[in-house]
């Protein structure tokens, strides 16, 4: 019998999720210079640390992150780092915003590109913190200030 | 064992089990978070405030009295439920936290001085742990932690009665039935030891008092606390049961209408327990159905619902250690209601989201357990709690879900 709850539930865990959460990409860490950012979610325990190298020339040079998250949580960290070696940190956390934007005000997923296959969070509003972590902790390890416990509280 | 088929007669009382959930009747196992009410909680409910609500112990009209009589008959219900000798041993709190930062607060101020040791177990739930730290730092009393060995959550208990043997413990607060790794603690065994030495007691019987005989008298505790929503009563009411002596002996913890003798510009005078500590109007309908909800409990016994309690606790347990990659928390053998686990590398969030769109509520997370799953090294575990409606039909629904977990996130 095919539901509707299953149908939202199918498209949370999207095999693209499935698949980031399983092979992560980027998984490791980097050493200093990079800066890093850590992102606690207090109602589940999920940590996610999210490294970047980077340079005022060349912007986002390497990205990384080490989790101990669920699937969403996971697979969005794994899919941000595809999508934002290279960028520079303007371009980076222009894409953050358009990210969560997407997810809390349903605005379009032009320019996401797989991002898109988060889409699904939005029916379920208690994960949108799963979400977005490893996006707030992106922000910290870019702002070159090595911090703990952003919080998505 | 054989199955106690207690659902057979009981279930059809609690009609939000009847219902499907994303396309799929409901198997509810969330119990140790709260457990559902029967029809005649929620009827008693509706009846109260249809017919006999008002405010209560001030009132000089029917209403009030009716009130005032029906609050304070629950609080003799409650006493011959824990088969305390006097009413007045009963205090009406918000919950289980409450009458523990009730107690934290307005009996450790006074009675925890530098240096002196709170005892309590790895396993404690945040609220008997948090208001212990908090007042540790007030009093300068120093926190000690039984430890719990492995997965299993046993404890060598007989370090307690070496710490108390050394003199300086003021206080034990344990829990009876633990809400992670269900096991049973010996809290009688404890209190024995505790007594012998003058340390004072508290047990936390959140996860038990719906599901246990429990007879202070024979436990021989100084404290002891719960709270209804976890024994089919309405959620926001409590129950903190203190040796008589003791709760005249503390201040009140808060403070204004209803709790006084006399009110001056300057200066006030409380009355003795339990009003000294039920400032402001209680929570009177909560009082009548926990006294409902209570009568329907008895009315089962006590012991066949702990009897099925440890029937589904271990046949769950038995069931889920089959599953490949399979980490279960908490004794081997037999065990109270509780099941948690770790389901190969998935994560608890997903497991129970996944459980959700096959009607199967289960709880993930840290159980306000933080420190014990760290010691344990999970950042979370799913868990599974049985009531005496539950029935065997659910473990399998339980099983099967999970092995298609097992599939859809699997490697």
């Amino acid at each position: 019998m095919e539901v509707k709850g299953q149908m939202d539930f199918d498209e949370l865990y999207q095999a693209i999720i499935l698949d980031h959460c399983k092979r992560p990409r980027n998984r490791g860490t980097l050493p200093p210079p990079a800066t890093y950012g850590s992102g606690y979610n207090p109602a589940c325990g999920d940590e996610v640390t999210v490294f970047v190298r980077q340079t005022p020339e060349r912007g986002i040079e390497e990205v990384s992150f080490e989790s101990q998250a669920c699937a969403i949580c996971t697979a969005s960290t794994s899919l941000m780092t595809t999508q934002v070696k290279g960028k520079s940190r303007e371009q980076a956390l222009a894409l953050q915003r358009r990210f969560i934007d997407f997810l809390t005000k349903d605005t379009p997923e032009e320019g996401l590109g797989n991002l898109q296959a988060l889409g699904g969070v939005k029916k379920f509003p208690q994960r949108l913190k799963c979400a977005t972590l490893g996006w707030h902790a992106l922000e910290i390890a870019l702002s070159g200030t090595d911090r703990e416990a952003a919080t998505t509280e | 064992m054989n199955f106690p088929g207690l659902a057979d007669k009981y279930r059809a009382d609690f009609p939000i089990l009847s219902q499907e959930v994303n396309g799929h009747p409901l198997v509810y196992l969330d119990n140790a978070a709260s457990t559902q009410r029967p029809n005649a909680v929620i009827e008693e409910l509706a009846r109260y405030y249809r017919e006999d609500h008002a405010n209560v112990h001030r009132g000089l009209h029917t209403l009030s009295n009716r009130a005032t009589a029906l609050y304070e008959k629950a609080r003799v219900a409650v006493a011959h439920y824990l088969n305390a000798k006097k009413a007045e041993s009963i205090v009406f709190t918000r919950g289980t936290t409450e009458g523990i930062n009730l107690v934290a607060e307005s009996w450790g101020s006074r009675n925890l001085r530098r240096g002196d040791l709170v005892v309590l177990t790895e396993m404690e739930h945040h609220a008997n742990l948090i208001p212990w730290q908090i007042i540790a730092r007030k009093t300068g009393a120093i926190l000690h932690f039984l430890p719990i060995q492995g997965d299993t959550g046993a404890i060598e208990w007989s370090e307690l009665a070496e710490l108390c043997r050394q003199g300086n413990v003021r206080l034990v607060a344990l829990t009876h039935i633990s809400n992670s790794l269900g096991c049973v603690n010996p809290i009688k065994q404890v209190c024995r030891t505790a007594k012998k030495y003058g340390t004072v007691t508290l047990i936390d019987a959140a996860q038990s008092a719906g599901h246990a005989v429990l007879d202070v008298e024979d436990i021989g505790c100084d404290f002891l606390v719960f709270s209804s929503h976890k024994c089919c009563g309405p959620t926001g009411i409590g129950v903190l049961y203190g040796r008589q002596e003791l709760l005249d002996s503390m201040e009140p913890y808060q403070t204004g209408g209803e709790m006084i003798v006399s009110v001056d510009w300057h200066e006030a005078k409380w009355k003795l327990a339990p009003h000294r500590f039920e400032a402001g109007t209680p929570h009177i309908a909560g009082a009548v159905g926990l006294a409902k909800a209570l009568e329907y409990l008895e009315s089962i016994g006590r012991r066949k619902i702990e009897e099925s309690d440890h029937f589904f606790g271990t046949a769950a347990a038995e069931r889920l250690r089959e599953l490949p990659k399979m980490r279960l928390l908490g004794p081997v053998g037999d065990r109270a209601g509780i099941v948690s686990f770790q389901l190969g590398t998935i994560h608890a969030h997903d497991l129970v989201a996944f459980a959700d769109q096959y009607g199967v509520a289960l709880r993930g997370g840290h159980h306000c357990n933080q420190p014990l799953m760290r010691k344990l090294g999970l950042m979370a575990s799913a868990r599974a709690s049985f009531y005496f409606y539950n029935t065997e039909a659910e473990i399998d629904r339980l099983v099967s879900v999970l092995r298609d977990a097992a599939k859809y996130f699997g490697d």
